[in-house]
């Protein structure tokens, strides 16, 4: 009997020691979980377009985290979707169409400088301050800030706006995907033709 | 098989133990076909093309203009960074143009250019050799050689200098030059080894001397041995080591070759630096010679012209952007030439696909072969798994699991794999049956990785900017609001000090008192509701006396309500700004009522469901009695919504009244409980939520608007298109276009709905619509105009009184004028319609 007395003792103290270590660890090493809204929004592509029906990119993720669907945004196109669909572990869905057509190629907007009446109304349409001018000066686009969103165009009264493709350069190009199973590469790299 | 040979370990002449690198092949060597002839001079081409980023890092920046003559060696365009090169003039002649030409790039696509016309003469400019560079400071000869341009002529062309330039703390224990030209074809290093070995080892005591390493190695295939032997005769005594290295692909690799000569593995992602080596080029050390013995500045090297289209194949000290059609013609290649043109070897190299694109500094081989020497690859047939690629590949990476992550663009598992690694020798396209091109799926994935990081950047510097921006916004507003709060204060502080002060503390009294008895009598009618429940429940026979009961003591709570309602009523209608002081609520009051109705009518439903169920008598009147009570509920929400409504913003003062008076009282006499309409801050909240709600969701409203608009406008237009063009498609881009439109009529309904209800509440809230403002606003504005207009008159006149009058007139009027704009435009701002929709 007396075994058994000092057998649970011992279980109970070391039951109440553990705990007391497990408690002052979780409280000690506590993390603070990044929130989930913080991890949507890096991956969403912050064009900030409001295509998706939210104004900006950090409102959609807020209304993702809260249970809307993760396929409204067209210029994160299929790849997006994969990575939120990953991390929140829902379906992997088809892009909404609704909310616009995906389309890879980049877009930036150009402003036909002499037809710009310094309105500002494109300034206060874009969303990441990548466009300059003052009233009744001429305005101009910073290119590498635009992120091809559109929301500049529509307010535009004279419409000079226009949203140029984005050319490949020396820097951004990169080699094509080869064509695949049964066919020889477009652009070949020599190597391979020595018998 | 590399297990073996760390076992067994080759050994030079000299003693010095080889290693080993993973896997590697033998592709057939071809060398023969170039290296017998010795070098000759390149032809002078009447135009020469240099492009501006023809080595490692920032393009250089043109520093002449088109039309200026310039001689050779002459610069034409600066380092433009710290990892930068200078593009000197090859010859003498005039700059025709600065334009964008086809360069020696896979992509075949244009790059900044320095065009240059020949005038034949050859003439150079003056040169200051530096044969004492020994005595020189560091810095100035490290400068020396950047200036002249010298770039890494093995392949990469990096710059030189920066490579030299080590720092203090690193110690370079061995300084390797890379003579081992280990692709096929290529034999530029072999000949210039044979012919110019001692401007070679004088261009490595350059390197030695700026590097001090504790050894120098050159690394040379064993398959040239008349190199070798050249080499050995001229670094006799100079303590520089010629090391034999196995023939082997790739052992030229920088990476495979400081493997084979120390045994030492660079890590990933790491510098020979950090293991102590350096690493150079043999063209690069004669480069440098040329430099230190003549000043020259790079502007040549010895490319091999090879392949079996060629009649005189062989090395040519080419000028840096002669174009390749030139060599083509100069080497004798049939025109047009209808075979495969390579730049760089046949395994690294890449076809070109404009023979215009010039030679480069670091274009080491032209091949021009027929296709029956290098055919056109096969097609790709599917993956075998057969391994052949692991086993040679020289980097110890996998590339089977590369090329199925590549393929399916996985990249980040790619990476996990250490595609980035991989130096792309080719060596598992070369071995594998099935002819995949596997080392252009590793530069696609290379490629989309890149791009993938740059686009990441880019969105995070979008998503700090947009950041910055709606912070900015918000503090604007906030700043705004501060100051327009301060002046309200100001205000206030000037109409009334006296009574504001003076009745706030008696009106504090009476209230409280009355509050505590109102308190007190609610808890006694609950605590009676609740014992008459049971009673009803248990079916007990006093309930009609204990619901009576209640009745009464609910009666009497509400005399005190009204008593205290009266009360603050009193008390603030006196003293309107107090009225924040002592909060009298009525609108809270008669919520609470509401929620005691409803309550009570839900319980009396539960009682009557109850009897109703057991079958109990008086369970019509309990439903009748529930009835009842849900009625006066009912009446206590529509008197609350309207004591809501009628609430005017208690921070504006209403714009007709000059001075901040009592608000409206507005009476209920359908209910008892009817309050004299005065703002309290819960509702003020609970309002101020809801504005901002409804702000928000204009603002989502209208972007989903301007969005669907700009749709339907393409799509319109797009229709437009397919109907000129007579596609087939025409009905699907009418539906769409219907369709389109039909939702962005549907937002904009909504908005209007929005926009509809925002001026209501505001008419609500201040008493007028957004018309009557408008109208205020404008009205005073005119008044001010006029008194000004008066004002001048006066003066012109020069009469003193009608001035000070017409001066003191002027200031009331301008201040109204300001304050009307201000109650305008915070009416708008509030209901959160901005200037486009109500206009």
């Amino acid at each position: 009997m007396t075994t058994i007395l000092i057998a649970v003792a011992a279980l109970l103290a070391m039951a109440a020691l553990f705990g007391a270590i497990l408690g002052f660890a979780s409280e000690k090493f506590r993390v603070e979980g990044d929130p989930i809204v913080d991890q949507i929004d890096a991956i969403l592509p912050q064009t900030q377009c409001g295509q998706c029906g939210h104004p900006g990119c950090r409102p959609y993720a807020e209304a993702i985290a809260e249970g809307e669907e993760h396929n409204k945004c067209p210029p994160g196109g299929e790849q997006t979707i994969q990575e939120l669909s990953d991390l929140l572990g829902r379906e992997v869905l088809p892009l909404d169409d609704e909310h616009g057509d995906a389309s890879d190629i980049k877009k930036v907007a150009y402003i036909r400088e002499d037809e710009c009446i310094g309105c500002t109304k494109c300034i206060q349409a874009c969303p990441v301050d990548a466009i300059v001018g003052a009233a009744r000066l001429m305005h101009t686009v910073i290119v590498d800030e635009c992120t091809g969103c559109d929301l500049c165009v529509e307010p535009c009264p004279v419409d000079c706006i226009d949203m140029v493709e984005v050319k490949p350069t020396l820097q951004t190009w990169g080699w094509s995907r080869p064509p695949g199973v049964g066919n020889a590469p477009a652009r070949h790299i020599p190597v391979v033709n020595l018998p | 098989m590399s297990l073996l040979s760390l076992f067994r370990p080759a050994r030079t002449e000299s003693g010095r133990k080889l290693h080993d690198f993973h896997g590697g092949i033998h592709p057939p060597q071809r060398k023969t076909l170039s290296s017998e002839a010795p070098i000759r001079p390149g032809p002078l081409s009447a135009t020469l093309v240099l492009p501006l980023n023809m080595h490692l890092g920032a393009p250089a920046l043109p520093c002449v203009q088109v039309g200026d003559r310039v001689l050779k060696g002459q610069i034409l365009a600066e380092a433009s960074g710290p990892v930068s090169a200078p593009v000197h003039a090859p010859t003498s002649g005039v700059v025709r143009a600065i334009e964008p030409r086809p360069i020696q790039h896979p992509s075949g696509l244009d790059a900044l250019c320095v065009v240059l016309d020949s005038d034949g003469e050859d003439r150079w400019t003056a040169l200051t050799p530096c044969p004492d560079y020994r005595d020189m400071p560091r810095a100035e000869l490290v400068a020396r050689i950047r200036d002249a341009g010298i770039a890494g002529l093995g392949g990469a062309g990096f710059p030189t200098a920066v490579k030299v330039n080590v720092r203090d703390s690193q110690r370079i224990e061995q300084l390797i030059i890379n003579a081992v030209e280990c692709e096929p074809y290529i034999t530029a290093d072999d000949r210039l080894m044979r012919e110019r070995a001692e401007g070679v080892i004088a261009g490595i005591q350059v390197l030695q001397h700026l590097v001090q390493p504790m050894e120098t190695l050159v690394g040379i295939e064993d398959n040239k041995p008349e190199a070798i032997a050249a080499m050995r005769a001229a670094a006799a005594g100079t303590g520089i080591e010629i090391v034999t290295v196995p023939t082997k692909y790739p052992s030229g690799g920088e990476k495979q070759l400081i493997r084979v000569l120390t045994g030492k593995e660079v890590r990933s992602g790491g510098l020979p630096a950090d293991v102590g080596v350096v690493c150079h080029n043999t063209g690069t050390a004669w480069a440098l010679h040329r430099l230190v013995t003549t000043g020259e500045p790079l502007i040549s090297r010895i490319t091999t012209l090879t392949g079996t289209a060629f009649a005189e194949p062989g090395n040519v000290e080419v000028l840096i952007g002669t174009p390749v059609a030139d060599l083509l013609a100069f080497g004798g290649v049939p025109q047009p030439h209808t075979g495969r043109l390579i730049m760089g070897g046949p395994m690294m190299g890449f076809s070109i696909e404009n023979p215009l694109a010039p030679v480069v500094k670091t274009t080491n081989c032209i091949i021009a072969a027929p296709l029956s020497e290098l055919p056109e690859p096969e097609p790709e047939q599917p993956c075998i798994r057969c391994g052949a690629c692991a086993e040679v590949c020289p980097a110890d990476l996998l590339p089977q699991q590369l090329y199925w992550y590549s393929k399916a663009s996985e990249f980040d598992r790619a990476q996990h794999y250490n595609l980035m690694d991989c130096i792309e020798c080719g060596a598992c396209a070369y071995v594998c049956p099935s002819h995949i091109p596997l080392v252009q799926y590793y530069r696609y994935a290379k490629g989309a990785i890149r791009q993938q990081a740059a686009e990441h950047q880019k969105a995070d510097r979008a998503r700090e900017r947009f950041e910055a921006r709606t912070a900015r916004i918000e503090r604007e507003k906030a700043e705004k609001e501060a100051k327009r709060q301060a002046r309200l204060e100001a205000n206030r502080q000037k109409s009334s000090p006296a009574t504001s002060v003076a009745a706030a503390t008696p009106a504090a009294d009476p209230v409280a008192d009355l509050k505590k008895a109102v308190g007190e009598a609610s808890s006694a009618y609950k605590a009676a509701v609740k014992i008459a429940k049971e009673a009803e429940e248990q079916g007990a026979d006093n309930a009609a006396d204990l619901r009576a009961e209640a009745d009464q003591l609910k009666a009497r709570a509400d005399e005190l309500k009204i008593a205290l309602r009266d009360a603050k009523a009193n008390a603030p209608a006196a003293v309107a700004p107090t009225a924040q002081a002592a909060p009298a609520d009525p609108v809270a009051d008669l919520k609470k009522a509401v929620g005691e109705a409803s309550s009570a009518y839900k319980a009396a439903v539960k009682a009557a469901k109850e009897a109703e169920e057991q079958g109990a008598d008086n369970a019509a009147d309990l439903r009748a009695e529930a009835d009842q009570l849900k009625a006066r509920a009912d009446e206590l929400k529509i008197a609350l919504r309207d004591a809501k409504a009628s609430a005017p913003a208690p921070t504006r003062p209403a714009p007709a009244s000059p001075a901040p008076a009592a608000p409206p009282a507005v009476s209920l006499s359908t209910a008892p409980e009817s309050p004299t309409a005065q703002a309290n801050a819960e509702d003020e909240a609970s309002a101020e939520a809801e504005r901002a709600k409804r702000a928000q969701r204009m603002k989502a409203l209208k972007t989903a608007f301007n969005m669907s608009h700009k749709q339907w406008k393409e799509a319109s237009a797009a229709l437009e298109r397919a109907e000129r063009d007579g596609l087939p498609d025409v009905d699907t881009h009418r539906a769409r276009v219907d369709k389109l439109k039909k939702k962005a009529d549907l937002a904009k309904a909504q908005l209007n709905e929005l926009v509809e209800a925002a001026k209501a509440d505001m008419k609500a809230s201040t008493g007028t619509d957004l018309k009557t403002l408008k109208l205020q606003a404008a009205r005073a504005e005119s008044t001010v105009r006029e008194k000004t207009a008066a004002l001048a008159t006066a003066r012109e006149a020069g009469d003193e009184e009608r001035i000070n009058v017409l001066q003191q007139e002027l200031a009331a009027a301008e201040q109204q004028a300001l304050e009307t704009a201000r109650t305008l435009k915070q009416a708008v701002a509030e209901q959160g319609l901005s200037d486009g929709d109500d206009a």
